[in-house]
């Protein structure tokens, strides 16, 4: 060997905690917020332009897999990330909302695209004015189509939400609350 | 080409646009198999021989194209729906475009009728894509096929309770309460 330079690797710092000779301790929401962020399983709900975006943000370009995004779930079972990317017709949603129905808690959900949030430029009769009717959405990505940056900050900004979020989300009452006035059982 | 070459050019003979000695030969054959007072309003928009008939002979009139030994009008390439608001007992409109394979002829048909009876024959029997059209000009303009073994909603939503492309109703989504027409220019 040449050099002797050690080859920079970048990981995950580690949570605020109290740290000694042979120990480290921390709470238990900090870990598994942390292990939550940093593998979040996207389910790429991809119905048009904005699709062909993600499609981008997934290659090796702009490497989602950087965000342990790796694995793109296309059963909702083993999703935590809803992703909705493009147009969603009236004759669409009740298939949106039974994909959301199925993921498992801790489920997060990103809009992306103009369409996805608001219905776009498609203010039609045939075309649902903003998946938020639907299903609760925690991410917004505006843009038509964004770039795959805007998607990596959406991303980041889900994984900001998993990781300061307490682990018992599902309990708390506001989201109970949340979730009855979508009629989500 | 010279100023001098200009000024003699009309004078010599015009070679005979070859698609309009086509139409006019197609148009011949219209009128001696269906009669000459069958079809109105034809006309020739970029070279596409276009006539109006009438719903009760449209039936007849595809079918005898289909079966013509010469023609062979074996391809339906479009059937589509129109709404004319403003025409009076002539609201709706079925549009349809036959083509011939074998001697590479497009032909277009028209017919109006009232939209209070928007009843048409349905081709079904002729062609097997006019199956899928007609589902759709049912679904969105209300059109009655008789005939048709499956007429129901093939793109809308099941529940819809109107037809969206007739004139009378908005386009646009009527739940939206953030747009203005400030920004529409309305």
């Amino acid at each position: 060997m040449a050099d002797n330079r050690v080859p920079e690797i970048k990981s995950v710092e580690a949570p605020e905690g109290v740290e000694g000779a042979g120990f480290f301790a921390t709470s238990l929401e900090k870990v598994v917020g942390m292990a939550r962020a940093n593998s979040l399983w996207p389910l790429p709900f991809a119905t048009s332009c904005c699709g062909i975006e993600f499609m981008a943000t997934m290659g090796s370009h702009y490497d989602i897999s950087r965000f342990g995004s790796e694995r793109p779930s296309f059963s909702p079972r083993q999703a935590d990330l809803l992703m909705v990317m493009g147009t969603i017709a009236k004759k669409m949603a009740p298939i949106v909302k039974q994909v959301y129905e199925q993921m498992a808690e801790p489920r997060w959900v990103l809009a992306m695209g103009a369409c996805a949030c608001s219905g776009g430029i498609f203010d039609s009769y045939s075309v649902l004015q903003g998946i938020d009717r639907i299903i609760p959405v925690d991410v917004y990505v505006p843009g038509c189509p964004p770039r795959p940056e805007q998607v990596i900050d959406g991303l980041m900004r889900v994984q900001d939400l998993a990781r300061n979020e307490s682990m018992r989300r599902r309990n708390a009452p506001e989201y109970q609350a949340l979730l009855e006035s979508y009629n989500i059982k | 080409m010279t100023p001098q070459d200009a000024a003699v050019a009309p004078e010599a003979p015009v070679a005979e646009d070859p698609i309009k000695a086509q139409n006019s030969q197609v148009l011949a054959l219209l009128t001696r198999l269906f009669g000459a007072d069958t079809f109105t309003d034809v006309h020739e928009p970029y070279g596409l021989l276009t006539a109006t008939t009438t719903r009760e002979r449209i039936h007849e009139i595809i079918a005898g194209l289909q079966q013509d030994q010469e023609l062979k009008f074996h391809f339906l390439t479009t059937m589509c729906g129109i709404n004319y608001p403003e025409n009076p007992s002539q609201e709706l409109g079925m549009i349809y475009h036959l083509h011939s394979l074998t001697k590479n002829i497009r032909l277009r048909l028209k017919i109006f009728f009232p939209v209070a009876d928007p009843v048409v024959p349905t081709l079904t029997d002729l062609y097997n894509t006019a199956n899928w059209m007609e589902r759709e000009a049912y679904d969105f303009y209300g059109v009655i096929f008789t005939g048709h073994p499956n007429l129901i909603r093939i793109l809308n939503v099941e529940d819809m309770d109107y037809f969206p492309m007739r004139k009378q109703y908005p386009v646009e989504d009527g739940t939206r309460e953030d747009k203005t027409d400030l920004f529409f220019g309305r």
